[in-house]
């Protein structure tokens, strides 16, 4: 089997063609909307053609803010997913499954419940409590038996987001005011985001990115084996580590900022790795356009299937990610990596 | 042992290496060297130690106490990249992730030779062409490991460490999972490299293919290295009973002259 994406024009060619998907995608998400503000008055703001405050308002503090979450987020959860599954070897490996995000919401709610709001300081709570639940699940994968198994991790991994779940509702049950406001925050959204809160998380992912691209090589090499690996002249234990805090950098950042958007890291990857092959380096590259495609495309769908009102994001990736997990785990053989 | 007077040049040796797992001592106090560019073939029977041996040649088991020298430095201090620019290491477990192909694989094997200012280069394009052809693999290059063969993927995996380059080459049982046909043509080519002059040193479970293949023996019991030398030296039923507990007669193979086995029995 050799895929056209293995070879490095072949990569090429995808990577241009998802990348003009997502400027298509990113045009119609400035365009599409739920309110009054058609596709074409939309579009004539945009070309400078129309003086329709309302409709200024709408495309440039809405939905473009909006769009540029997307990109952020996207493209962050698409990579973590790409990440912790090289790590943990495992192809279901995703934030969302396996308690990062929700370590990281557990974080956020007990800080919005001790009377935090600023921004800023959610961002590192929120990546405080995605470091502790990447650490589980890398404890939780090197456990003889459980690491071995992708299926087995993955209900290590809601036991284990089950646990801060409960956790986080307690919190909820304490303290009505808090309760509003996390809430709200726990579905997953990146609607109503202000270009502040984009611009508060970009640090983050440039010092991931700075991260992953020290480890790279080494990622690459590790899913040839420990031994391997070491052979070659690698350190695992200190590239599973700056791993694990890039992935944290990154789902704590988005959580802290669009709340858990569920199985994004795991569809996006997944289709990475089917056009461009089990490279690592390849497939997050791919996960680049990909991410952001993805959750951007979400996000407009969950604009218009109850118009006028809006479907939360969360709630759309998560009705179009439990399908493919189950495919996932349906295929006669899981994809080793 | 035999060798005892006369030093070989040996850039890789043991002094004193002590070997643990937890609470069990595997392997106390040895004293060992590999001579330079002779294919090493460490024997002996389950549990002898011989695989941890070879991970601790490898850097891959720290010892409890001495040390694994190469060049005469200890191997755990040297970093670990300059270590894989010396020696290369075939693990018994290997894996590869589902699809990639021959020539990927071949590529990894330049990693320590590469670095920020010092990427892909022509040079190692010559080398990987040169590791493929050496492991007779150059029709296979684009095809997926899982689509091959045990032997042909098991080639593939020493033309990895052949792309390595190094002077120094580890293998753990590389034949373990392979048919008799498979099996030659895997020693076969790891005698070709070793013609090159690279140092070979691996540890093979079938000792007729050991004392075939390899100018070096090293025989080992319960941890400790109780023969060392060339095959046709060092073999007798005696070392056999020492090692297997069993009884045998040897004979020599009317083909290679190498020594063989007959009428196995326990003792």
């Amino acid at each position: 089997m050799t895929n056209a994406g293995s070879t490095r024009a072949g990569l090429g060619v995808t990577f241009c063609g998802a990348g003009i998907a997502l400027a298509i995608v990113c045009l119609a998400s400035l365009l599409i909307g739920a309110g009054n503000t058609g596709a074409d008055l939309a579009l004539a703001t945009l070309l400078g053609q129309s003086s329709n405050e309302e409709a200024r308002f709408v495309v440039y503090e809405l939905r473009l803010p909006r769009m540029l979450m997307g990109l952020a987020a996207g493209a962050a959860l698409g990579v973590a997913g790409a990440l912790l599954q090289a790590v943990t070897r495992n192809p279901l490996a995703e934030p969302g499954l396996l308690g990062v995000s929700a370590g990281s919401g557990l974080a956020v709610a007990i800080a919005i419940a001790l009377g935090s709001s600023a921004t800023t300081l959610r961002i590192s709570v929120a990546q405080l409590g995605a470091l502790a639940g990447c650490l589980c699940v890398l404890a939780a994968a090197r456990t003889r038996g459980v690491g071995s198994d992708p299926i087995r991790l993955v209900l290590a991994g809601a036991a284990f987001s089950g646990l801060l779940f409960a956790l986080t509702s307690l919190l909820l049950l304490l303290d009505q005011r808090t309760a509003d406001e996390i809430r709200f925050w726990l579905v997953g959204s990146i609607a109503g985001r202000s270009m502040d809160q984009v611009t508060a998380i970009l640090p983050s992912m440039a010092l991931a990115a700075v991260l992953i691209l020290l480890v790279i090589r080494s990622l690459a090499a590790l899913a040839l084996g420990e031994r391997t690996a070491v052979g070659l002249g690698h350190r695992p234990e200190l590239v599973r580590l700056t791993v694990v805090v890039a992935v944290a950098l990154l789902v704590g950042a988005t959580t802290a900022v669009a709340g858990p958007i569920a199985f994004i890291g795991l569809v996006v990857p997944f289709a990475a790795r089917a056009l461009a092959g089990s490279d690592i380096r390849r497939a997050l590259w791919l996960c680049l356009p990909l991410g952001p495609l993805t959750v951007i495309g979400a996000d407009i769908l969950s604009r218009v299937v109850v118009q006028p009102s809006e479907l939360p994001l969360g709630v759309l990736t998560a009705m179009l990610g439990a399908p493919v997990l189950v495919a996932v785990v349906r295929a006669n053989r899981l994809p080793s990596l | 042992m035999s060798e005892e007077h006369a030093v070989p040049a040996a850039r890789l040796r043991t002094r004193g290496l002590h070997l643990a797992y937890g609470d069990a001592s595997i392997i106390e106090d040895m004293n060992l060297c590999f001579p330079d560019a002779q294919v090493t073939a460490i024997v002996g029977p389950n549990g002898c130690g011989k695989s941890t041996l070879l991970a601790g040649l490898a850097r891959l088991h720290a010892p409890r106490g001495g040390a694994v020298l190469l060049d005469g430095k200890d191997i755990h201090r040297l970093p670990t990249r300059e270590v894989a620019r010396r020696v290369a290491l075939l693990p018994q477990d290997t894996q590869a992730p589902e699809g990639m192909t021959v020539s990927e694989l071949i590529r990894f094997g330049r990693q320590p030779h590469q670095g920020w200012l010092r990427q892909w280069s022509d040079e190692d394009r010559d080398i990987v062409a040169h590791a493929l052809a050496v492991a007779d693999l150059q029709q296979l290059a684009q095809r997926s490991l899982d689509s091959m063969s045990g032997g042909q993927r098991q080639r593939a995996w020493i033309a990895m460490a052949i792309a390595q380059q190094t002077p120094l080459l580890l293998l753990d049982e590389p034949t373990s999972a392979l048919d008799l046909g498979h099996q030659l043509e895997v020693f076969e080519l790891i005698r070709r490299q070793a013609h090159t002059g690279t140092t070979v040193i691996m540890v093979v479970h079938d000792l007729a293919s050991a004392c075939r293949f390899a100018d070096n023996l090293v025989a080992m019991h319960a941890g400790r290295v109780i023969a060392q030398g060339p095959p046709d030296r060092i073999i007798t039923p005696e070392l056999i009973r020492e090692l297997y507990g069993v009884e045998c007669t040897l004979l020599a193979d009317p083909v290679t002259g190498t020594p063989i086995l007959a009428g196995v029995r326990r003792a």
